[in-house]
């Protein structure tokens, strides 16, 4: 009798399961197949190519758009790099077992959670307002920073610390010093996964709105320089809904950043089954 | 002839464990010496204390001293480079960089800038063909150094640390994760190699210590119990607890 | 290293920041006033936070209550129901629907669900159509962290449990569940904040008026919302109140992080990060 039960039980709770995942699963594909089905026939050389007019009737393409972001996330990644990589080796492998360092840690698992708005705060007081850099793509740069450090950072960490002890103690049996061992064994073979946490940084970037809302100031117009104000295309795709009856081409600017988003995360999953084959032998 | 290395009154604690007690050793030059024992008495720490990889592990203490050619090596003015480059190490689990065989092989001396003086490739061949591997993988170099056997891998390990010209070779089980065939020519090239170099092997083999070594060290829970010549140590150990050990009573 | 002391600066810079923008706040409106002052019209100097505190919160708490359930199910079913293939073709589509903006989130909820709930009364912009938007937001975090903390349970338990004679079902709820339960509840976790720091997505479907919700179709106005809306011209004390609501939001956070640092031993980095 338990017997029987327990079997019935197994079938109610698979059927249940294959149900629910089964809705899960339709729903969230059905978000993702609407935005392209809906936006991609849109999408065309002239889309790409002429700038938005601006207004209520949002007319025009998406260029600036594109150029914005272009400028902000090569801008962004450029100033990102060197700190990012610098604080996780230096947390991975200088990093003394006190206070500060566990200070530090704190602050990044803290900061990894905070919202991104709350950044956005923190950049239009301090870059926009206080420094006088104004509504800027360089504003909306260096909050953008702020707010992936803490991902880099810990991305990175965790690539380091996946090169095996054993390959550090090769390195210093060799009579490597700390510095050679770390810049010829350990970066080397943690490379793709540092690239990867760099690509993650990009994506991130590319689908950014709430810090960069409030300072990067919105303008339509093509940027001309650092200084100059501007919308990313996740911005563009806000402001087409909020302020123009033009929801075709918010959609159709949505469909691109999907594209974009599978783009990258197509190169992560490569990469990383790389830095797999790397650390466990080409055949 | 005065010893290659010499310990005195060796202790090494890791945080609150005893690991080594009181360690009076002295290895002689151009010779092998095993170090044998059950696991966990020693044996492997005891060599990583002879080029100061013990440094890399957190809360590991040393007290007394290792000489190096009568040089203390524990020494803080002793140069940490300079005594990693004299006393080259093999692991137990062969640990090639993903990097290509030459790449390997020529880490070391890059590393230490000796690069520029004659020639590269040369050095190279010279240290695989050392380590009975130049002929297996000559027409390979630009291949990954994982690509290769267990085995093979190991023997570039070991070229890896000719490259560098070492003055003593340390081997932590070296052979402990390959097959017998593997085996056979690592014992093979260490009879070789020991006409240059002085080596110290950790086994838990004892068949191992008996056919490749000169001198025998037999160890137990962090205390050095009985070092003598490999034949006398086999055949006529002085101490109760190193015979119930090679008649296989315990460990 | 110049580096990390670098960062570790830039980090600390932002914390006291909002704190010393912020705090003032607190002094300067009183600290009850701010925190369960009902009122909030910056023109007549009110500056009271309560109602969109309760509007965050009733728009987590309604994401996750769909969210849970089913994104648990979800990853049960890719780690130990489905078959190979159709967890090769899901898996993939969950990882990229966490990395796909939340604008375009927003934009589906705006066109799509706004419009839906317009038929059943109100007009569309309500606390119901957030929890939707959060909901398919933050789904796809909670099922590929449970789902990597169920595979991650050694394959021994399982083949135990089995081995006694358990049934797959019996296996995968008192065995593999228990077994994984801190992954699954960092999940949870991440999805609160993920849910709470919100901002774009919430602004385009909640309608931010500044009142309690009294019913689902209700329009209200998140913490993270409120800043979005009015910092851009807001100046003085209007401005301060803003950054108070931000020290609000890091509170959250903080409580958040600490819980999950105690309870799950695990810090979120190390299983965010997928």
């Amino acid at each position: 009798m338990a017997q029987v039960t327990a079997r019935s039980k197994q079938k109610i709770a698979t059927a249940v399961i294959w149900a629910s995942g089964v809705v899960t699963a339709l729903i969230l594909l059905t978000i993702v197949l609407y935005i392209l089905a809906k936006g991609l026939p849109y999408v065309n050389w002239q889309f790409l190519t002429t700038a938005p007019e601006g207004g209520l009737s949002g007319e025009g393409g998406i260029s600036s758009a594109i150029i914005a972001t272009v400028y902000l996330i090569a801008f962004t990644i450029a100033l990102l790099i060197i700190p990012g990589i610098g604080t996780a080796i230096y947390l991975t492998e200088y990093a003394p077992d006190n206070w500060f360092t566990s200070a530090i840690r704190y602050a990044i698992n803290t900061l990894a959670g905070v919202p991104s708005i709350v950044f956005g705060l923190f950049g239009f007081a301090l870059f926009v307002t206080a420094l006088h850099f104004n509504f800027s793509i360089l504003s909306g740069a260096l909050t953008l920073v702020c707010l992936l450090l803490p991902t880099l950072i810990s991305t990175t960490e965790e690539s380091i610390r996946a090169v095996p002890q054993y390959q550090r103690e090769a390195g210093f049996s060799l009579g490597a010093t700390k510095w050679q061992t770390i810049s010829h064994v350990i970066l080397p073979a943690a490379l793709p996964g540092i690239i990867t946490g760099i690509i993650l940084c990009i994506g991130r970037a590319i689908g950014e709105t709430a810090c960069l809302y409030v300072t990067m100031g919105g303008g339509s117009a093509v940027p001309t320089s650092l200084l100059s104000g501007g919308r990313t295309l996740a911005l563009h795709v806000y402001y087409l809904a909020t302020d123009t009856r033009a929801s075709e081409k918010a959609m159709a600017t949505a469909a691109i950043l999907v594209i974009l988003i599978i783009i990258i995360n197509t190169l992560t999953n490569w990469l990383s089954q790389r830095f797999h084959t790397r650390m466990v032998g080409r055949t | 002839m005065d010893p290659k290395i010499e310990t005195q009154k060796l202790n090494l604690y890791y945080k609150n464990n005893h690991a080594l007690k009181n360690i009076d050793f002295k290895i002689r030059e151009k010779q092998i010496t095993a170090i044998i024992g059950p696991s966990g008495c020693g044996k492997s720490s005891l060599l990583r204390t002879f080029d100061r990889m013990t440094d890399l592990t957190a809360g590991a203490r040393v007290e007394g001293q290792t000489l190096l050619d009568g040089k203390n090596i524990f020494d803080p003015l002793v140069d940490i480079v300079e005594l990693r480059k004299r006393v080259g190490m093999v692991f137990q689990q062969p640990n090639p960089f993903p990097k290509s065989i030459a790449e390997n092989v020529a880490f070391g001396p890059k590393m230490l800038g000796l690069t520029h003086q004659g020639n590269i490739d040369e050095l190279i061949e010279k240290s695989l063909r050392a380590a009975a591997l130049w002929d297996e993988v000559k027409d390979d170099l630009d291949k990954s150094g994982l690509a290769l056997s267990g085995g093979q891998q190991q023997r570039l390990c070991i070229a890896r640390v000719l490259a560098v010209e070492p003055e003593v070779i340390l081997m932590d089980e070296p052979c402990s994760a390959l097959d017998p065939i593997s085996t056979l020519k690592i014992e093979e090239l260490m009879q070789d190699l020991k006409q240059k170099y002085t080596i110290v092997i950790v086994t838990h083999n004892m068949q191992q210590a008996a056919r490749v070594s000169e001198w025998s060290a037999f160890m137990l829970l962090g205390e050095m119990i009985e070092y003598s010549a490999t034949h006398e140590l086999f055949s006529r150990p002085k101490d109760k607890r190193t015979e119930d050990y090679i008649t296989g009573r315990f460990g | 290293m110049v580096c990390a002391s670098l960062s570790f600066i830039i980090l600390l810079a932002i914390i006291i920041f909002i704190l010393r923008e912020g705090l003032p706040a607190f002094s300067k409106i009183g600290i009850f006033q701010l925190l369960f002052g009902t009122e909030w019209s910056p023109t007549n100097n009110q500056y009271g936070l309560l109602p969109m505190i309760v509007g965050s919160l009733v728009v987590t708490c309604g994401s996750l209550l769909l969210a849970v359930p089913m994104g648990i199910a979800c990853a049960i079913l890719l780690a130990e129901v489905a078959p190979v293939r159709v967890r090769q073709m899901l898996r993939p589509a969950v990882e990229l629907l966490v990395g796909i903006p939340s604008v375009v989130f927003g934009l589906v909820g705006m066109l799509v669900i706004v419009p839906t709930i317009r038929q059943i009364g109100g007009t569309g912009y309500s606390v119901l159509a957030a929890c939707v938007v959060l909901m398919a937001m933050i789904l796809p975090t909670i099922i590929s962290i449970s789902d990597d903390s169920i595979r991650a349970v050694p394959r021994k338990y399982k083949e135990g449990s089995l081995a006694m004679g358990a049934t797959h079902w019996q296996t995968i709820w008192h065995v593999l569940i228990p077994a994984a339960r801190s992954g699954i509840g960092a999940a949870v976790v991440l999805g609160i904040g993920r849910a709470i720091g919100e901002t774009m997505a919430m602004i385009m479907v909640i309608g931010n008026a500044v009142i309690f919700p009294d019913s689902l179709l209700s329009p209200a106005r998140t913490l993270t919302g409120n800043i979005a809306v009015e910092i851009q011209y807001a100046s003085g004390t209007h401005a301060s109140a803003l950054f108070a609501t931000a020290v609000v939001l890091l509170a959250f956070i903080i409580i958040l992080n600490t819980i999950t640092m105690n309870i799950f031993k695990r810090g979120i980095s190390g299983t965010g990060n997928r």
